[in-house]
């Protein structure tokens, strides 16, 4: 049986807007595995953005537990949650925040220089691995301005890999993009969990989450369907199957 | 915390935003260089008054005659026929603190050589005058004791004399000039000095032995003012006593009544035009000041805009792992580094304006090392304050917040 990664039992998240309080999760159970490829569906308002950032460990529980990769953040502070981010976890976000006038090869270094034990000469050549990763060595010169989106968003990938993290959280990372950009997208990212990456991948199309193993389906702060997906898309085999003329569209 | 990781995300946030950090800058550049150079300019024209004060003599000490507050019909000073030549004389003998002393009687008129004339003053006086006022002959020479006890008719000219009396260049010395009715003999030159601080030509009179004057031109037993140098600067106030002691005596004045004289001294007359050059450095300090703030506010301006701009680059650091503490170094380094830079090419453009002016416009300009430390201390905090202020808020903020931040 392979390892419990994610570990979240009772978890309840509130929010306070001037007098009244926004149970934005309510009581929330939850286990991600190694190696899985986890969809978190639901509309807008159902608290999958919420969940994302406690998993993310860029917010904290109100109450509840979460425990990754046998840490418990219960107790942690800011500090040492940015530790965690900084070792455990890779991000990819919708709108793909990559520094602007900042080099492919820069913006992928980035979490490496929060990460003292990092030398200079390793920050270069673990960003280059990453760069070739995502297929991008040869735009590691370029900057954001002069990176199509799917480009753009291939360099957060591999900014979200280069730290080697446990768990890549992705918030809507195809929402900006088109078909055909989306399927290169899906692929990069099945071909990591093919290599064993644990990947979260919050997104409120039911056709993007059929790319992914299992769904977990939020609805007002409650999880209310988990399924695993039959009938797996492969992104790679859509990609190719895709019409020439649907760049057009 | 490790601080070469951070300089270096500085330096190259930095250089990635060459324009943004230009404009930071230049808040910081225009606020150092306008109140160096404008505290340069009110230091200078101090300075140049000060000069012109003290090239004029500042152990002199001069005796004017009082107005008459007596009984009866009271009379103007110019009017009064107090100072006598004894005085003078007493003045010599009883003042160990005064080394020169020159009575001074003066006439206006028209000073006549050939068809040329010119209106201007004969001031007779001793031949000792010419070092209590800092005058200096240029060519020919001073007149001696013996002239002047022998009401010998000779005299010097001013430089304004010359080119109007003398304007086809022939040399005035043995030349006569006629004043009033009386012919004097030139045997000197005085060498040029220019207007004094009020704009007086210094140069547009001639010196006579007093003597010549006092009985030949005006025929009159009294003398209009008395003229002397305290033996050094630091004896001003010793003279300026023993000289007033000595005028009560010979005027028999009694201790309870005022004195018939005045007394004037050159210092005083510095202290004076001083505290008026005081008060206009205070007036381009202030300017200076409001343009500090001005500059200071626009660096504030900038520096907050600039960071709040960045709350999603930010957000990002924080949630690669950055920790608050360093984002909050990067932003202090980034803002040191460019209020530092700043600062220096401030006090450079500062200095380069201050020469610019004295060079091109022919106004003097001193640097005051303090305006110059002043200007850079205050541009400085002000940068490095509004550039780590509101890095600090961002820093404190949930990732989340700051990643969304629009």
């Amino acid at each position: 049986m392979s390892k419990k990664i994610i570990q979240v039992q009772e978890l309840k998240k509130d929010f306070h807007v001037g007098d009244i309080t926004v149970h934005a999760l309510k009581g929330i159970n939850l286990e991600i595995e190694e190696g899985e490829f986890v969809a978190i569906m639901g509309t807008s308002g159902s608290g999958k953005s919420t969940m994302l950032n406690i998993l993310g460990c860029l917010d904290k529980p109100t109450s509840g537990t979460y425990s990754l990769d046998g840490v418990s953040m219960g107790g942690l502070n800011k500090n040492e949650l940015a530790g965690l981010r900084n070792n455990k976890l890779g991000f990819v976000f919708q709108s793909y925040n990559l520094l602007p006038r900042t080099t492919a090869l820069e913006n992928v270094e980035l979490p490496l220089y929060y990460n003292t034990r990092i030398r200079a000469k390793e920050r270069r050549e673990r960003a280059l691995e990453a760069l070739e990763a995502v297929g991008l060595a040869d735009r590691m010169h370029h900057m954001p301005n002069q990176m199509s989106g799917g480009q753009q968003q291939r360099v957060a990938i591999a900014r979200s890999l280069v730290n080697d993290p446990r768990v890549i959280l992705a918030d809507e990372a195809t929402g900006n993009l088109d078909t055909r950009t989306s399927y290169e997208i899906m692929t990069l990212l099945q071909e990591l969990n093919d290599q064993g990456k644990t990947i979260i991948f919050v997104t409120h199309e039911s056709d993007i989450a059929r790319f992914m193993k299992r769904n977990v389906v939020f609805k007002d702060g409650r999880i209310v369907k988990e399924e695993w997906v039959k009938d797996r898309f492969n992104a790679k085999q859509m990609l190719a199957d895709l019409p020439v003329d649907q760049d057009v569209i | 915390m490790n601080y070469t990781n951070s300089i270096k995300i500085a330096v190259n946030a930095i250089r990635r935003n060459k324009f943004r950090a230009f404009l930071t800058m230049l808040g910081i550049i225009i606020g150092v260089a306008s109140v160096i150079a404008m505290l340069a300019i009110g230091q200078g024209s101090k300075k140049s008054i000060q000069d012109e004060m003290s090239s004029m003599g500042t152990n002199m000490i001069f005796v004017m005659p009082g107005t008459d507050q007596r009984g009866g019909v009271r009379m103007s000073a110019s009017e009064m026929q107090t100072l006598k030549l004894d005085d003078v004389e007493a003045i010599r003998q009883s003042c160990p603190a005064i080394s020169a002393v020159s009575p001074v009687v003066s006439s206006s008129g028209q000073a006549v050589v050939g068809n040329n004339n010119w209106p201007t003053t004969v001031y007779g006086v001793n031949d000792e005058y010419l070092g209590i006022r800092k005058y200096e002959v240029e060519t020919g020479r001073n007149f001696s004791d013996r002239e002047v006890q022998t009401y010998a008719k000779v005299c010097l000219v001013g430089q304004t004399i010359v080119e109007n009396l003398f304007p086809d260049g022939e040399n005035p010395i043995g030349q006569s000039v006629r004043i009033g009715t009386i012919p004097f003999k030139i045997i000197g030159i005085l060498s040029e000095k220019g207007e004094n601080g009020m704009g007086q030509d210094q140069d547009d009179l001639i010196m006579a032995p007093y003597t010549t004057v006092q009985k030949r031109m005006l025929a009159i037993t009294y003398i209009q003012n008395i003229f002397a140098s305290a033996a050094s600067e630091g004896q001003n106030d010793e003279a300026i006593e023993q000289l007033s002691e000595t005028l009560r005596r010979t005027h028999k004045i009694k201790a309870a009544d005022a004195d018939d004289f005045n007394v004037r001294s050159q210092a005083e007359m510095v202290q004076t035009f001083s505290s008026i050059s005081d008060v206009m450095t205070g007036l381009l300090g202030a300017i200076a000041g409001i343009s500090l703030l001005v500059g200071g506010i626009g660096i504030m301006n900038i520096m907050y805009v600039s960071v709040t701009e960045r709350t999603r680059e930010i957000g990002l650091r924080l949630s690669v792992g950055g920790r608050g503490n360093d984002i909050m170094t990067q932003f202090l380094i980034e803002s040191i580094l460019l209020s530092v830079s700043g600062g220096i090419i401030g006090i450079l453009l500062g200095l380069g304006a201050s020469a610019g002016v004295s060079a091109f416009m022919n106004w003097p300009t001193v640097i005051m090392p303090m305006s110059v430390i002043y200007a850079f201390a205050v541009c400085s905090l002000i940068g490095v304050f509004f550039g780590w202020y509101p890095a600090r808020k961002a820093a404190a903020l949930n990732p989340i917040d700051a990643l969304r931040y629009e």
